[in-house]
């Protein structure tokens, strides 16, 4: 490793994706901080957050407001995928290295990695994606559809009710709570920890944010990823230059922002719920 | 002739003293007859004309004007000295209801002066023998009869006897808009409440509909103490006969909420509390006795979801977890609270086909506030109980599974966290690297 390599960086996020996690994880703080404050709507802090925002109306239309922007971004993805499905005939985007899709590997990773845990074995060599990192993916695409569905069924009952029984309303707000309790606290534990907060990255993985990550890095973080995107030639099709210093600077604000609502979000959800 | 005009002079003196004696009896007996307010009246103005008449003669017959001469002065050094004041302003005497009387018609014990010392107490059972006798029973004569405290009696209320004006003067303490306050002397006092045990309600009730539309309108139609209590015969609320005890307490609002009163009694509370069911709601369960706000008044719509589910536990409950019930948690009337479905005084069982919730009537009473309901809509739970695998088993099942979902999810990820912090951690004091390999 020459002096050079730890200047050198290489992009792991396009734009697009970097401003797809911006937009999920605004709304998504906004869709937590509003639902959570009528799901645990007997609490003061609920109330008060619901009088300081506007009241109960302005609470809802802040929910669907942020609920239509992510659905947004979800079908903006959803139409991404299919784009490049067909048109651009991506065949890595359902199975290889690429790809969201579990794999083998990803049982194999898990399994090496709670030796690893127990001090049983080396840490498992990662490709692009760590299979926590598809579970995130996965948690997060399913938990958009479920809420998602579940939240517009209830938006336009009557509509729904001319289809399905109005019962499944009853459901669907089941459903949509405790999915969404599922959400907020895994993103705010899990997710948190396991992107930024673990020691190895603590305070912050900046990559999200500034779409880069250093040579060095990559190389310890993703070996195998890093050696066939080396022999084939495309990692120098990567190369970036190092993420400036607003953009960190900008990272660091926008991580401590979110994680802040997070933590706090997550604590006033944790109490309120186990005591009753 | 000097001498016979002087036995005829001193038989004039004679009769006329006779005359006096027997006017004098007259009034004696007029008073111990005197059952009515006319008959003391007349006897008054008896007395006065027999001393005015026999302003000259040798006997005392005393005029308002000769005890006025001594209790007038306020200046009077012997009358202050006196523990109980005995003082009397004859001109706030003069526009009083008592005014037609004279002093002695009350104090009945005077016949001349100087008069005995001391006089003794009126009784207003003379003239008022019903007031009286119904203020014996009522709970301010036993309270007193209980303790050798200083309970209300006529004056506490009706005020200085001299200044007494009619319970229809504006000046009476009793006039409507302004008992509250006279009652709320002790009643709004609450130190003394406190002591004695009594409600301390003044305040309540000023805050409340009733005392607003007292204090604020002048209403003279607007309920006031007496108007649910009674007046002289106001018994404790634990008593079947009082107008406040609970079986009672429809009639008595229904003096003036007559229309709601017939709706009440036609619902199934009323009909509950007809059929002598123990604890049946009545007005003051839902509305409160003191405190009654207008129904408008955002708090008390909220408070009261609460007030039904004193009675109705587990519907609150499951109303609560259904959004209608988040709303209202939250503070805010945007949607459905009980009553919006149940109808408030006219509620009926579901089973009651007149009932705003029997399945026919659900469509209209959905569509109150959602548009574009169906049949299929109203299938909706509006108290849905995830845990009764009977009332909705697809609901059970779903709760079933979410349970188990967010369980299985935080039991692995919570592990895997924690394992990987622990593992992460002691990296720098037992591995060589930054956690790529472990031990070999």
């Amino acid at each position: 490793m020459n002096s050079n390599d730890s200047d050198r960086y290489y992009f792991r996020f396009s734009l697009g994706q970097r401003y797809l996690h911006g937009l999920v994880m605004v709304t998504f703080l906004g869709l937590a901080a509003t639902g959570m404050t009528l799901r645990f709507s007997e609490r003061g802090w609920a109330r008060w957050l619901a009088e300081t925002t506007g009241g109960f109306t302005a609470v809802l239309s802040l929910h669907k407001f942020c609920a239509v922007l992510l659905s947004a971004g979800f079908l903006y993805h959803i139409g991404d995928i299919f784009f490049r499905a067909i048109i651009k005939k991506d065949r890595g985007l359902f199975f290889g290295p690429n790809s969201m899709t579990p794999q083998p590997k990803d049982a194999e990773d898990l399994f090496k990695m709670l030796r690893w845990f127990l001090w049983m074995g080396p840490q498992p060599e990662f490709d692009h994606f760590a299979y926590w990192e598809k579970f995130d993916y996965w948690a997060v695409f399913w938990g958009m559809a479920i809420i998602g569905a579940t939240g517009y069924m209830m938006w336009f009952g009557p509509f729904f009710a001319r289809f399905v029984p109005g019962y499944l309303l009853n459901i669907a707000l089941l459903i949509h709570g405790e999915e969404a309790l599922l959400a907020v606290w895994f993103i705010f534990i899990v997710h948190f920890f396991n992107s930024h907060l673990r020691p190895e990255k603590f305070p912050l993985d900046p990559v999200i944010f500034t779409g880069r990550v250093s040579n060095e890095e990559y190389q310890h973080e993703r070996p195998l990823d890093y050696s066939r995107l080396s022999e084939s030639g495309t990692l120098e099709m990567l190369r970036s230059d190092p993420p400036p210093r607003w953009l960190k600077n900008f990272s660091r604000l926008i991580a401590v922002v979110a994680v802040g609502i997070g933590f706090f979000l997550l604590a006033l959800t944790w109490i309120a719920f186990w005591s009753g | 002739m000097a001498q016979g005009s002087r036995r005829m002079v001193s038989g004039l003196g004679r009769i006329a003293c006779a005359i006096a004696a027997l006017l004098l009896c007259a009034v004696a007996m007029g008073h111990a007859a005197a059952a009515t307010k006319a008959a003391t009246t007349k006897a008054a103005a008896t007395t006065k004309a027999a001393a005015t008449t026999n302003a000259a003669a040798a006997t005392k017959a005393l005029s308002d004007k000769d005890c006025l001469g001594c209790h007038n002065l306020k200046a009077n050094a012997k009358l202050q000295a006196r523990p109980v004041s005995v003082y009397v302003n004859a001109e706030t005497f003069q526009p009083s209801v008592h005014s037609t009387l004279g002093c002695v018609s009350c104090h009945s014990d005077i016949h001349a002066f100087p008069h005995p010392d001391p006089v003794k107490p009126v009784s207003c059972a003379g003239c008022h023998p019903n007031q009286t006798s119904a203020y014996a029973a009522s709970v301010h004569a036993i309270a007193k009869r209980g303790t050798k405290q200083r309970f209300p009696a006529c004056l506490d209320c009706h005020g200085n006897p001299h200044g007494m004006r009619a319970k229809t003067d504006p000046k009476s303490r009793v006039y409507p808009l302004n008992l509250p306050r006279t009652c709320g002397t002790c009643h709004g006092n609450a130190e003394l409440a406190k002591k004695y045990g009594f409600p301390d309600v003044y305040g309540l009730y000023m805050d409340s509909i009733h005392g607003f539309a007292l204090t604020s309108d002048g209403l003279l139609v607007a309920a006031t103490c007496a108007s649910c209590h009674g007046a002289h015969d106001i018994l404790s609320r634990k008593d079947p006969k009082s107008r406040t005890f609970p079986e009672n307490v429809p009639a008595t609002c229904g003096t003036c909420h007559a229309g709601v009163q017939v709706n009440y009694l036609a619902g199934a509370h009323g009909k509950a509390m007809i059929a002598g069911r123990a604890n049946a709601p009545v007005c003051t369960n839902c509305h409160t006795s003191h405190q009654i706000a207008q129904v408008g008044v955002v708090n008390w719509q909220l408070k009261t979801v609460a007030t039904c589910g004193n009675c109705h536990k587990a519907r609150l409950q499951s109303y609560r977890d259904t959004f209608h019930g988040q709303v209202t948690e939250l503070g805010f009337v945007a949607t459905a609270r009980c009553w919006s479905c149940h109808g408030s005084h006219e509620v009926l069982k579901a089973s009651d086909p007149k009932s705003k919730v029997a399945p026919a009537n659900l469509p209209a009473t959905c569509g109150k506030c959602h548009q574009g309901v169906t049949a299929s809509f109203v299938s909706y739970e509006p108290h849905p109980n995830p845990h009764d695998r009977r009332q909705n088993p697809a609901l059970y099942y779903a709760a079933l599974f979410m349970n188990l979902l967010l369980l299985g999810v935080f039991f692995f990820f919570g592990l895997h966290t924690a394992l990987w912090l622990a593992r992460s951690l002691t990296v720098g004091s037992r591995g060589k690297d930054n956690g790529v390999s472990g031990e070999q």
